[in-house]
């Protein structure tokens, strides 16, 4: 595998990436988390533009890193701010002996096979607004409406999970 | 981009939903659980997107194959929305109810 520009300028954007990742998991504090996971959010952005994915690059930081992330922040502020002890129990090394063997296992069957696929020049602009807009409302207008109807019962429900019994 | 191998991509990836599995296994708070939740999410979306540009939007494959990768990733946005919105409902109404959100200690519906 040859270095080349473009394997940096990836390089400089996924290495922080993962440390944002890494950072969401090892620290105490959830604040701390939720800001890890905000720049994890950001830099996958730009990563999906480096995919031609202009729009859904554009979306990932309007609903990820705006909408979804101030819905945390919030939350955390409600609840108590108080650290939650992290007991070190037996979880801990099961769970990354679990992960080392999962990504191991993985690794081992995808990477090999996709380690010399380079991108190929881009025929249909899959990522395009206009050809996304055009299939959201004629090949896949029906899990459009699903997705509305979706959206509309999760918004009734945490309004009613979120309000005050009165008795 | 030319020049990166869909293996880069793929490897990131897969390293952001291994993060995402440990995360859920040994974190107790649960909002860093669904944190985590959603970085598996990303995880998945950037495969997705990785696989439509690489594979299916170039020369051999149709309009349609190559949509299918970015549609799916708009409703998994729109999922993940609706999931958080309910999802850290249930959080309150919890804490509301017992003053506590570890999960550890959490058997309300235990028999």
């Amino acid at each position: 595998m040859k270095i080349t520009p473009e394997l940096i300028v990836f390089a400089m954007l996924a290495g922080p990436a993962a440390l944002g990742a890494v950072g969401v998991v090892a620290s105490k504090s959830a604040v701390r988390s939720a800001l890890c996971l905000v720049f994890n959010f950001f830099l996958l952005a730009f990563l999906y533009f480096s995919l031609n994915m202009e729009l859904l690059g554009i979306s990932q930081i309007m609903v990820y890193a705006g909408a979804i992330m101030v819905l945390f922040v919030f939350v955390i502020m409600l609840l108590n701010p108080k650290l939650l002890e992290e007991k070190r129990d037996l979880k801990r090394p099961i769970g990354l002996l679990f992960g080392f063997v999962l990504f191991g296992l993985l690794a081992s069957q995808i990477l090999p096979a996709t380690i010399n696929v380079d991108a190929a020049p881009v025929v249909n602009q899959v990522g395009s607004p206009q050809l996304i807009g055009d299939a959201l409302f004629t090949s896949y207008v029906f899990p459009f409406e699903v997705v509305s109807i979706l959206l509309l019962v999760g918004v009734v429900g945490s309004v009613f999970l979120a309000k005050k019994r009165t008795p | 981009m030319n020049g990166v191998p869909l293996a880069a991509y793929l490897g990131l990836s897969m390293f952001m939903f291994t993060t995402g599995v440990v995360g859920v296994i040994i974190r107790r708070n649960p909002i860093v659980i669904f944190m985590c939740i959603e970085l598996m999410l990303n995880a998945v979306n950037l495969a997705f997107l990785s696989f439509a540009r690489y594979r299916f939007a170039t020369e051999g494959h149709t309009l349609a194959q190559g949509m299918s990768g970015p549609m799916m990733v708009i409703f998994v946005m729109a999922v993940a929305a609706a999931e958080v919105a309910v999802g850290l409902g249930i959080i309150m109404a919890i804490y509301r109810l017992k003053e506590e959100v570890d999960v550890d200690d959490l058997n309300l519906i235990k028999g």
